[in-house]
């Protein structure tokens, strides 16, 4: 279990990042993270990993005070992929990109090769392994940060913007990934700006505005509340501004439309079934 | 004379196994809003650094056929001469900014290609007019948001006059609205007259606003023409693309035989062909 106690944190000294989060991660369990630019996000998702230390108020790993603990010691429950992935990515090959996290935490070469080659593969990377990630597209890139960390399949899961440059397919992907990491009993934390890939995949969403979490709570709820459309700038999806101009003409159709197939329902029943 | 003109043009990689473009036919009239779609991987940057001449100039490899931007071969000119006729913006504004405030970053441009100080002044005027930058004037980048980075990147871009904007993935860092304000500047721009070449995955927030859809897939273009032709079409979903909400309901309800004529874009417009329907 994660607890962040009244974090405080600021880059400058003038401008507050984070102004008193507190939240709790329990283990097995998975949520998004939503916010404008600039909200503080990447600043608490940090925190989680001990990149950054709180300046007041705490982290607690597994009931303990992280500042007693190393980044490494930390590192090794809560793996992290940056929101760039040109700030992780060092090494000269896919390979040795990956591969060294794996051998970093104890697997033995031929282990860690396995894990390597499973991984790229559920990311659509095979034939890679040789490239070097600066001669990879940007989606590519990306999808090779997050292989290193997810190979190692880490306690705790910590995902910045992890659906940036991918395409339909590779979302559902990552999306499948995680699913099964959570049902083996991985903790999964995703911030992200798409909506639709929060409503698919996460039960919980935190809400954060202006260094401060807003709302905290089912998904639904958190995304059916008008302060936080406003103060986290969504965008309606598209769905609702469908149902709520279908509402305009047909009193009918109800008030909370998300999903594809009821969508679908509903018009299959104004035009009188299929 | 075609603005940009692809004349079978291949492109690999040095070191590369395979090719990232692959006899890419095609031209872009002046005017034109074309959206590049197709599955990560599939040559869109690539594609986008043909027209400056990126590649194969900055990023070499084997090349065959020739791509002319503004009547001039990008083989044969140097990269200087397109960055006034195609002007690039990228994914991650961070890494496109220079300098440290609003005006010197739109005066960089310009100022490298020698223009006349008192043009220079005027442009930069007119574009903190046009992007809505007079709040950010006094702004270092980093204390600006990922939103306010990219408006002062497009204005930068802008300030040498081209008359393609090239946008790679230009909101995949923003959140929904600050991706929809760019947007809705590109398309303005766009209705002022300039040509716009687009790559998006996000085919829910721009196929209103694209005259044009090129799908690519493995270095090829797999269809060209117009977004609701190309949208409506199974290719989509077999390569990965990610089809508009709205369209995706219509083409269920298709295969449920309701037929609603027209191929939905949006939401809206999804409920008003509902609605003639009913009416029918
Ligand atoms: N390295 C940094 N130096 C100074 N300020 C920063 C730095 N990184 C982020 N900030 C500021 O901290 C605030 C929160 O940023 P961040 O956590 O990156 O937000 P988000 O991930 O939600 O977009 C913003 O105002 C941002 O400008
Ligand atoms: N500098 C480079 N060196 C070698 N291969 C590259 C380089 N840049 C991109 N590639 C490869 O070219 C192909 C197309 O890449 P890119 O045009 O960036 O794709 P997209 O923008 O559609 O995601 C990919 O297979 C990628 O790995
Ligand atoms: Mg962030
Ligand atoms: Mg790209």
């Amino acid at each position: 279990m994660i607890i962040l106690e009244d974090v405080h944190y600021s880059y400058d000294g003038v401008y507050t990042a984070l102004r008193g989060i507190s939240l709790q991660v329990d283990d097995g369990e998975r949520f998004a993270v939503i916010g404008a630019n600039g909200a503080g996000k990447t600043t608490m998702i940090k925190h989680m990993n001990g990149l950054l230390r709180p300046q007041k108020g705490r982290v607690i790993l597994d009931g303990q005070d992280t500042k007693f603990m190393s980044v490494a010691e930390i590192a090794r429950e809560v793996g992290l992929v940056f929101q760039n992935p040109d700030h992780q990515l060092f090494l000269d090959s896919v390979k040795k990109e990956v591969e060294f996290g794996l051998r970093n935490i104890g697997f033995t070469e031929s282990e860690a090769e396995q894990r390597r080659q499973k991984t790229l593969a559920s990311l659509g990377l095979e034939g890679f392994a040789e490239r070097s990630p600066f001669t990879l597209s940007g989606g590519e890139r990306k999808r090779v940060a997050l292989a290193s960390v997810l190979s190692t399949e880490p306690r705790f899961l910590a995902l910045d913007e992890p659906t940036i440059g991918q395409d339909a397919h590779q979302k559902n992907q990552l999306a499948q990934m995680l699913a099964e990491m959570n049902k083996r009993g991985r903790t999964v934390v995703v911030v992200t700006h798409d909506i639709e890939f929060v409503i698919e995949n996460f039960p919980r969403t935190v809400a954060m505005a202006d260094g401060q979490i807003i709302a905290d709570g089912s998904t639904s709820m958190v995304l059916s509340n008008d302060e936080v459309i406003e103060r986290c700038a969504l965008a309606p999806p598209q769905m609702t501004l469908a149902a709520r101009a279908l509402r305009n003409v047909f009193p009918e159709v109800g008030q909370r439309l998300t999903l594809l197939s009821e969508l679908e329902e509903t018009i299959i029943g104004i035009l009188g079934g299929a | 004379m075609a603005l940009i003109e692809f004349a079978d043009f291949s492109f690999k990689y040095l070191g590369a196994d395979s090719l990232a473009l692959k006899r890419i036919k095609l031209t872009i009239d002046e005017g034109e809003y074309v959206v590049i779609t197709g599955p990560s991987g599939c040559g869109k940057t690539t594609f986008c650094r043909a027209i400056n001449a990126l590649v194969p100039q900055f990023h070499r490899g084997y090349v065959a056929g020739n791509v002319y931007t503004d009547g001039k071969n990008t083989r044969e000119n140097e990269v200087a001469t397109f960055a006034s006729v195609a002007g690039l913006v990228f994914q991650n504004p961070e890494n496109q900014l220079v300098t440290l405030d609003v005006e010197k970053e739109i005066a960089f441009g310009p100022e490298n290609l020698g223009v006349a100080p008192n043009e220079i002044r005027r442009r930069v005027e007119e574009l903190i007019e046009l992007l809505d930058l007079e709040e950010l004037r006094e702004k270092h980048p980093h204390e600006m948001s990922g939103g306010e980075q990219q408006r002062v990147a497009i204005a930068a871009t802008l300030a040498l006059k081209p008359k393609v904007l090239v946008a790679d993935e230009p909101t995949s860092n923003l959140d929904p609205q600050s991706a929809e304000a760019i947007l809705k500047i590109i398309a303005h721009l766009n209705k002022r007259g300039m040509a716009v070449v687009l790559v998006e995955h996000r085919l829910d927030l721009v196929a209103k606003d694209a005259s044009r859809i090129i799908l690519m897939n493995k270095g090829r273009i797999v269809a060209d023409g117009n977004p609701r032709e190309i949208l409506a079409m199974d290719l989509c979903e077999e390569i990965g693309v990610g089809v508009p909400k709205a369209t995706q309901v219509y083409k269920r309800l298709r295969t449920r035989g309701v037929e609603l004529g027209t191929v939905p874009l949006t939401g809206v417009e999804l409920a008003e062909l509902v609605q003639e329907a009913t009416s029918r």
